[in-house]
């Protein structure tokens, strides 16, 4: 009993992990990454409280 | 008498250990030491990663892209885009650390374990507490989703709550005239939120990761299947409650090994006299020696 749950436990991180990945690759298809870095290249004026 | 003294000088070295890891990740996240005189920051391609922690891009020595950040900047566009990258990194760093990005790796993190050191009345158990702490997913729900997908190019949790950010704009208020003289109303808010969170973190542990973090709350829920986790012996339990009295964050490791809540700071791994916690991948490799 308590060996399968900690299989499932295994195979969900596994998962997870994987989905990640995917999830990531599809978005660096999309080259949202860029728009990642447009944002983060120049100073977030709302974050450092100019608005 | 002797091996207690041991255990209470392995438990320092230990500590001092996490406070190393703390520190040096905080330096790699930011380590664009040059930006910190100038005011500039950095513009290479690390800015294209999120890092694990709550770190604002627009700190001048930052290396790469806020998650949080990221993600309201994703969801908030003026055309709705799934921001498939973002939530990408979020679940991948969730699946592999959980909250021990918390522990470890989140620069705040660190900034409130270095002010909660310095002498002062000490209270982590108070009765608001259990209520105060659901308190971070109404933060990650309205502010860093509902409201930016409601309202276009408004980050709401950047702009009205992250401390990360006023630090951000404090640094850059230091060393850039340009935003020096653009700081207002918005920027007397964030200060004095940044401030009761310092004053805060002089008495309760890490007052922004128990109540306000979304970060925190959405590595959370990876808590108990990330791949680094806390693993529970119950052969060598022997219900002492010593990891239930150290833990700042008010969890009972014995029932509960991997909470929502655990930031993974390991007092409880170092606390418990028969080694029934451990912590490593799996919950399994990490223990006392």
């Amino acid at each position: 009993m308590k060996f399968r749950l900690e299989k499932r436990k295994w195979a969900v991180t596994v998962a997870l992990l994987v989905i990640g990945l995917i999830l990531i690759a599809i978005g660096i298809d999309k080259k949202q990454e860029k728009s990642v870095m447009a944002k983060a290249v120049r100073i977030c004026m709302e974050c450092v409280g100019i608005g | 008498m002797d091996s207690q003294v041991k255990s209470r000088k392995s438990n320092r070295r230990r500590k001092g250990l996490h406070l190393g890891i703390q520190g040096v990740a905080t330096l790699l996240q930011n380590a664009n030491f040059k930006g910190f005189f100038t005011g500039k920051i950095y513009t290479g391609a690390g800015k294209k990663v999120c890092v694990p922690g709550l770190n604002c891009y627009s700190c001048p020595g930052a290396v790469g892209a806020c998650p949080i950040g990221s993600l309201q900047n994703s969801l908030g566009g003026m055309k709705f885009r799934f921001p498939y990258y973002v939530l990408g990194l979020l679940i991948f760093f969730g699946a592999l650390l959980g909250r021990a990005v918390c522990g470890f790796l989140c620069p705040l993190g660190f900034l409130q374990d270095l002010i909660y050191m310095i002498p002062f009345v000490k209270r982590n158990k108070f009765k608001l507490d259990r209520y105060l702490r659901y308190f971070k997913y109404a933060v990650l729900l309205g502010l860093v989703i509902i409201l930016p997908l409601s309202i276009p190019l408004t980050p709401a949790f950047c702009k009205y709550v992250c401390p990360s950010g006023t630090i951000a704009g404090c640094m850059q208020a230091a060393s850039n005239k340009l935003v020096r003289g653009q700081l207002g109303m918005l920027f007397n808010w964030k200060l004095i939120v940044l401030l009761i969170i310092i004053v805060s973190a002089l008495i309760v542990w890490r007052p922004f990761c128990k109540y306000l973090c979304p970060l925190g709350a959405w590595y959370g829920f990876f808590n108990k299947v990330a791949l680094y986790r806390m693993h529970l012996d119950p052969e060598k339990c022997t219900h002492c409650h010593a990891c239930e009295n150290v833990c700042k964050m008010n969890i009972d490791p014995s029932k509960n090994p991997n909470s929502m809540e655990c930031v993974r700071c390991g007092d409880c791994v170092r606390n418990c006299p028969t080694q029934a916690l451990t912590a490593g991948i799996g919950g399994k490799k990490e223990g006392k020696n």
